[in-house]
């Protein structure tokens, strides 16, 4: 019987196992996840899983993997893979062989330079464990500082703010959000931090950070020091590749995969944050993404691709960050961006539209309360995908419904 | 006996488009079709309470606005990740030009 090893229980290698079986796979599924937990949610560690200490929102319970018959291993890692072989050796001591390996190993946060592992008071946030520790040590007037202004960091500063601790957010660069998000936008997400009394402080560079029994420190470039109960650091995350890079598949800033998830190796492919590929809506340029929607429709792809589908990355990259009341939404890539429009709503909601040379959409950056961007934002994802060149005063005119534009 | 109640009148749904109502504690999703049809349904996405009138129609479908959970709101049926769970639908009738939904 055929067998699929996926490696990487996350939201993407769940998805993949569960699409296997949709779409009619009746071979053996196996999937390998180092964490203790069935696959979960990550959306919620920095919001309502802290706020409020949920357990882990699992992306289905056990039932349902016994019942589609998926093998799953728990707490334990992948240790090689021998392509030639197809044989994966496992932490357990135990093997399994294979017929097709999908690579969901996601991505970690990247670490603080110079900065060892073995911290108690300055953490990073990607798992469930990593909530439990920092809502532990949250207590209403507990000092948090976090490094880096991007979606990790913020959230975590709204929910912090929300259970009573102090918080003082560190960004490098000049302004918070300056990785895809248009000014216009960070500019609100910064006002209301501050409102809420968070303390933002960016532009300057940290030259080091320490802890001891009492606290942690940020010693900054400019002389400042920070003293702090909690440091976490956000600043962004490194795929993790070294399995694939050991058993010889071709690394590009993540596993490298061609339009239809492959990597380097036959019978291997690549989905989620762990892996590169090449984006069609922008000239077939190599981009990694660090999203729940780009893992569960990569997920969703591999296992078509995994069945011999054959068929190509089509979506469009789409994020969202939820802050206080505040929802941020993004769909597509803005770089090369000649013209922006502006088009505002409701209650101070608005969105920017963003045109290439050639008039274009090629990418939309909403903020509003709940979600008053929403539907837009999808619309603009879809016009995106379809290249549409919008009448840039339609566009600006909130009373015009983008369907309409949409089908023009 | 069925419990009528008046949701607004037909020409304050668009086509392919949907509404939310509420009504006594409870939140509803009312939807037109692009065939012109009138449909309803819970008003929260089964997968995380979010409203679905903030979502968007297509065809037979309305996506969630928040991680894009489908269903058909003609028979409430999950369409797959990350939604599993079924919407409850709601019996239409359209009377002098307006929209009622039956809650019995």
């Amino acid at each position: 019987m055929s067998h699929i090893v996926i490696i990487g229980a996350g939201e993407c290698g769940a998805r993949a196992a569960f699409a296997l079986r949709e779409k009619g796979f009746d071979g053996r599924i196996t999937l390998v996840g180092e964490e203790e937990h069935l696959p979960y949610e990550r959306p919620p560690l920095s919001k309502d899983a802290l706020l409020h200490g949920h357990a882990p929102k699992l992306v289905s319970d056990a039932a349902r993997y016994a019942e589609a018959g998926i093998a799953v291993l728990t707490g334990v890692t992948v240790e090689s893979i021998d392509p030639t072989a197809k044989i994966v050796q496992l932490s357990n001591g135990t093997s399994r062989d294979y017929d097709q390996l999908l690579l969901t190993t996601g991505a970690r946060p990247r670490p603080f330079p110079g900065l060892s592992g073995a911290n108690h008071r300055i953490r990073t946030l990607r798992t469930h464990g990593d909530t439990v520790a920092i809502r532990a040590a949250l207590q209403p007037d507990t000092h948090l500082a976090i490094i880096g202004g991007g979606f990790i960091g913020l959230e975590l500063a709204a929910t912090a703010r929300k259970l009573g601790a102090q918080v003082t957010l560190v960004e490098g660069l000049p302004r918070i959000l300056s990785r895809g998000v248009p000014e216009e936008v960070a500019t609100v997400v910064a006002d209301r931090h501050k409102a809420e009394g968070a303390e933002i402080i960016c532009g300057v560079k940290i030259q080091e950070l320490s802890e001891d029994r009492d606290g942690a420190r940020i010693r900054l470039e400019d002389g400042r020091t920070i003293a702090a109960d909690l440091i976490v650091v956000g600043i962004g995350a490194v795929p993790n590749v070294e399995l694939a890079q050991d058993a010889g598949l071709v690394i590009d800033n993540g596993i490298a995969v061609d339009e239809h998830l492959r990597t380097s190796v036959p019978d291997i492919f690549a989905a989620g944050d762990c892996c590169s590929f090449p984006l069609r809506h922008y000239g077939g340029r190599r981009v990694r993404l660090e999203a729940w929607r780009n893992a569960q429709d990569q997920g969703l792809l591999a296992a078509a691709n995994l069945m011999g589908a054959g068929e190509a990355i089509a979506s469009v990259p789409w994020f969202w960050s939820d802050q206080y009341d505040l929802t941020l939404q993004i769909a597509g890539l803005a770089d090369g961006t000649t013209q922006t429009i502006r088009r505002d709503m409701a209650d101070g909601a608005f969105i920017l539209f963003h045109l290439d040379a050639g008039g274009r959409l090629i990418a939309a950056s909403g903020i509003g309360t709940g979600n008053a961007v929403a539907r837009d934002i999808r619309l603009a994802e879809m016009m995106i995908a379809a290249g549409v060149r919008p009448d840039p005063v339609a566009l600006a005119a909130a009373e015009t419904k983008l369907k309409s534009l949409l089908a023009a | 006996m069925s419990n009528w109640v008046e949701v607004c009148a037909t020409d304050e749904i668009d086509e392919e488009d949907v509404i939310r109502f509420d009504h006594e504690g409870k939140t509803f999703a009312v939807y037109r079709s692009p065939d012109d049809e009138f449909f309803a349904t819970d008003g929260l996405c089964t997968h995380e309470k979010i409203h679905l009138a903030d979502g968007l129609v297509m065809d037979d479908i309305i996506e969630c606005p928040k991680h894009n959970g489908r269903f058909s709101y003609k028979t409430g049926e999950a369409k797959g990740a990350p939604v599993c769970v079924n919407l409850r639908t709601y019996p239409v009738k359209v009377e002098a030009g307006s929209v009622f939904i039956s809650l019995a």
